[in-house]
Formats: structure tokens, sequence, C-alpha cells
């Protein structure tokens, strides 16, 4: 369980932060979207301690941060993959995580069988570590003390599609099993699919947020059939908010009344789906769009 | 757009029952915090789990091997004996000492690593206490090699040089010894917690005193005061065991000033600083 309430950070004149409330269930995966500079990981800096709020608060497991008694037995964290001693061994580097949370020698290998990194690799120095395997490492770590929850900062950055597959998977199955899991990503469609809730945040302030399917059928319905003007007569009569674009119809409802309809009009139908990816992206795109660095030249 | 996983045809290979089972955890109630020892266990085996760390304790405790050999060698035998000889290993020691002190103070933060010790326990002032103790430990094993390099060249130089040989070491000699390098290690210590930058540390730590001993020449009004705030003068009778209590006072407001309150300024700067 997290939950943040207002939370705000300001430096000088600037407001990395701003007023930003949304909660993380358990067994349920938030993924905290944003373009790069959106104050994504300020926010997760703040939620962990590290960086004073300005104002507001958050919450893990019902308590500050700062307030957990041994937080890395509760909550897992990676932060920055890359923000470790490079002269030490991926293995080195959990082994002073498990002493310092106080678990046995024996859940470092399980971390790094866990994560998929070998015992020659855990042996290298990090130095000569790939982002990927960094970012293995970082899992390895933040699932060292078996923890309710997990506050991931780009965890899927450098990964190969394969080890994004397995990434998807391992969190999938550790909020199934009743975990909390809030991950960022400035990539829609890398969150897109695993995601149960999403929160989108352009220059520091939330400019969407709910559950995927919710935020999914705002893209609305997109069909296509053998009469489309006869579809949006019969649609504007059943008082569906319609458009007519070049490809189709766009109708603000649930793809299965629009089939409905289409049926009782005796319509052919040729395609029929909801808003999907491509709705969710666009939203994103125009919803970052006027806040991100590319906004004026767009 | 979501080609990234269509080519992978087989089952993430997830173990559920290793990973990531919320497990409750008796550590979660009780008193909070990560338990001292814990912590000073793992600041210990972090100044010497890396290479740069480990070669900067073992060039530390070698240089009063050095430095006996030498003096063994060239140096003028006949006035060899063991206090002497502990003092000349402490010339060199009492420059690097302080450079052990910043190294662990401001390891953290020059290679980002706080990102994840102050993750794992938010209550940084028990970081910095566990530090400071693991410090201390490592500047004691430095300072047990200088007094057997030590022992070691008095009996080389009596059996085989003109040394006298004597063991004229008093215990308020060796006790004094050690107390001063503790001093030197704990300015570093917080030279290093006041600047969380491993070179500026290092320059200002051994820049200040000297700035102001050469102040202290010549400006003569300053000679007075300055009995009272130079760590180097002021530890000089602990090094010759002849405290007397203006010695003390005077230490007190040397350690004062150069240690006791950068270490303040240096706590309450770790403790509000943004890890970044």
């Amino acid at each position: 369980m997290i939950t943040v309430e207002n939370l705000t950070k300001r430096y000088g004149g600037f407001t990395a932060v701003d007023d930003i409330s949304f909660e993380v269930r358990p067994g349920s995966v938030v993924g905290f979207l944003g373009p790069n500079g959106a104050g994504k990981s300020t926010a997760m800096r703040m939620m962990t301690g590290l960086t004073p709020a300005t104002s507001g608060r958050s919450t893990v497991l019902g308590k500050p941060y700062r307030d957990l008694h041994n937080p890395g037995r509760q909550v897992g964290v990676m932060l920055d993959a890359s923000a470790q001693h490079p002269g030490r061994t991926g293995r080195e580097i959990l082994r002073l995580a498990a002493i310092q949370i106080g678990v046995p020698k024996s859940r470092v290998d399980d971390a790094l069988a866990l994560v998929g990194l070998t015992d020659e690799e855990a042996k290298r120095r990090v130095r000569n570590y790939s982002l990927g395997m960094r970012q293995r490492l970082g899992l390895a770590s933040a699932l060292l003390g078996q923890p309710e929850v997990l506050i991931l900062d780009e965890p899927a950055n450098g990964l190969d599609p394969q080890g994004i597959h397995w990434m998807r998977g391992l969190l999938r199955s550790f909020a199934d099993g009743g975990g909390t899991v809030l991950l960022s990503s400035h990539l829609l469609h890398e969150v897109q699919v695993i995601a149960d809730d999403l929160v989108m945040i352009g220059r520091g302030k939330i400019v969407a947020q709910g559950t995927k399917d919710e935020l999914l059928s705002r893209g609305g319905t997109t069909v296509r059939s053998t009469d489309d003007a006869a579809l949006y007569a019969a649609l504007s009569r059943a008082e569906v908010h319609v458009t007519s674009v070049a490809s189709g119809l766009v109708v603000d409802a649930e793809p299965g009344v629009v089939g409905q309809i289409a049926l009782d009009e005796r319509i052919v139908l040729l395609e029929l789906r909801s808003g999907g990816s491509e709705g969710l992206e666009e939203m994103f795109l125009s919803l970052t769009a006027a806040t991100s660095r590319e906004g004026t030249a767009a | 757009m979501t080609t990234t996983d269509t080519r992978t045809p087989q089952a993430p290979q997830v173990d559920p029952a290793k990973v990531a089972r919320p497990a409750a955890t008796g550590d979660v109630d009780g008193s909070p915090g990560v338990p001292l020892q814990r912590l000073i266990r793992v600041e210990l085996r972090k100044m010497v789990d890396t290479r740069a760390g480990r070669w900067m304790l073992i060039v530390m405790s070698a240089i009063s091997l050095v430095v006996m050999a030498a003096f063994l060698i060239w140096g003028p035998s006949e006035e060899a004996n063991y206090s002497e000889l502990l003092g000349l290993t402490s010339l060199p020691l009492v420059i690097l000492l302080p450079i052990l002190g910043i190294m662990a103070a401001t390891s953290e933060w020059s290679q980002r690593t706080g990102l994840v010790t102050f993750t794992l326990e938010p209550r940084r002032g028990r970081v910095i206490v566990a530090k400071i103790i693991a410090t201390l430990m490592l500047g004691l094993v430095v300072t047990a090699t200088a007094f057997a390099a030590s022992a070691l060249g008095n009996v080389i130089g009596s059996t085989f040089g003109d040394g006298n040989g004597a063991w004229d070491l008093t215990w308020q000699v060796a006790l004094g010894v050690t107390l001063a390098f503790a001093i030197f290690v704990l300015q570093g210590l917080a030279f290093g917690f006041v600047f969380l930058n491993t070179p500026f540390a290092i320059v200002a730590s051994l820049l200040l005193p000297t700035l102001w001993s050469i102040a202290v020449g010549m400006i003569a009004s300053l000679a007075e005061p300055s009995k009272w705030l130079d760590l180097n003068q002021v530890t000089d009778p602990l090094f010759s065991g002849s405290m007397t209590g203006e010695n003390w006072a005077q230490l007190a407001s040397s350690t004062g000033v150069w240690v006791l309150l950068p270490l303040a300024i240096g706590a309450w700067r770790v403790m509000h600083r943004e890890v970044k």
C-alpha cells in the first residue's frame, strides 16, 4: 500500500512535483508515466525519504517511509541501477544489502537466480556490467528482503525484449501474490501491458489517472461498417456521442453498445474495436505534449 | 508498437516461491532502525571490499614499515629507541589518517551508493554513527601497525645497528598517540561530512590548518589564540606524554573547533541533504 497526498517539491522558483495525489493498492501494479523530467524520479525519491518534500506527505504500508522499522524488509526500492560502486562485484553489492537488512546469505543466491544473473556474472565487477545487467542486479537488490511493496524507477530501461517480458511476468506474479508495485516509465507501451492503474504526470502535475481500462475506453470505440451514414444516424438516435472520421466513426461508448446498436439496425460491421493502445498512446502524447520539452515545437 | 515481447514464446521463468511472496518479518516490529552492530559491519566491509579502499589501508599500514626501513638504513640510528621510532611513524599518519576518515565519509556521495544505503536505513544519523565507529576501528588497526612497525624497528635497530633499543614507552604516550590518531581520523570524517566531496575535503583538511599556521606566523597577535586553536600544536604533548591541565584544555578547544564543530555541521548536512 502506497499513498501519496498533495506531494509537492519546489526548488527555488521551479516546481518539480506539483501537488500530486494517488494510491497504489495491494495486489496491483501502478504505472507512473511521464516524459523525461516530468518529476517521476523526484516524486519517488520523496516517497522513499531521500528528498524532503516541500509540502504534502506520502506513506508506505501506512507509515511515512522514514518511520519504517527496517525498510529493506518491507519495501524493495530501485531508483537508479547505475548508482553503485563500480569496483564491487554484483554479489558483493547484494551481500552488503543482505547484512544491512538482516537476511541470510542464501537470499543472495535466491535473488541472483530470480533475476537470472549467473554465478560467473555475479563475480564480475559492476564496472563491466551492461545496463541490462545493472537493472537485473537492482531488481535483485529490491527483492532481497522479500518485501511487500516495490518502488521501481524505470526498471525496464536497458533490458532486451526478452528481459522486459521476463520482468513483466515477475512483477505480475509479485502483485498477484498480494504485493504492491509502483513502477515508472517514459514509454507507454512498456507499462500498458502490465499496469492495472496508470498515473500520468507532466511538468510535475498529474494530467490523468485511473484504471487502465478506464483510460483506454476514453479513447472511444472505432467502428467501420458497410453503411457508416446509417450507423451514424442510429448511434445519434441512441444519444451516443459519435464523430465521423476518415477511417469510419469514433464513438464515445463501449464496443458492446455500438455492436448492439448495429445489430438492431442490421448493419454489417467491418471493424469494431476500442481505442486501445493507439488511443492511450495518443492521449499520452497529447496530454504530455503541452507539458513536455517538445511542446512548443510540436 | 508492442513488438517487444512477441518473440519470446516461453512463459517467464519465475519461481513464485522465491520471489516475491510478501513475507511478514520479525524485523517489522520491535525497536525502529537497523541494529547498529549490523550497520557497523556493513560500513567496515564497504571500506575494505573495493580495490581502492583495500589499498588505502594497506598503504597506510605499510607506510610505517617504510618509514622504519628508511630510518634504519639512512637515519641516525644511535638515537633509536621505541618512543623515538613511534614518533617517526606518526609523521605520515597525521596526514594520512584524516584521509581515511574523509574517504569513509564521502564515499556514499562520490559513488552515489547513498541512494541504496539511505533507503535501507532512512535514519541517517545511525549511518553516521556507524561510519564513525567503523572508521575509528580501522584507524585503530593502522595505529596498531604503527606500534608494531616501531617495535620491529626497535628490535632490528638495536640488534643490527647501534640503536639503544630502549622500550621507553610510557602508558601516557601510548594512550596519547592513540588518542591523537583518533582525533585525526575524526577530523577527516568531520571534513568529509561537511564537504561530501572527496577532493574538496582532502584539500580543505590539508590546506586550512596550514593556512592557519601561516597566518599565525605572520600576525603576532594570533600567537596566543593559536595555542588554543592549532590541532597540530596542541597534539604535540600527546605524543611526548607531557600533557598538563592547560594542555588538555587547549586540546579540548582545538578539537572543538576543528573536529566537533565541523562534525556537527556535517552531520546536519548529511541528515538533510537530498540524496540523488
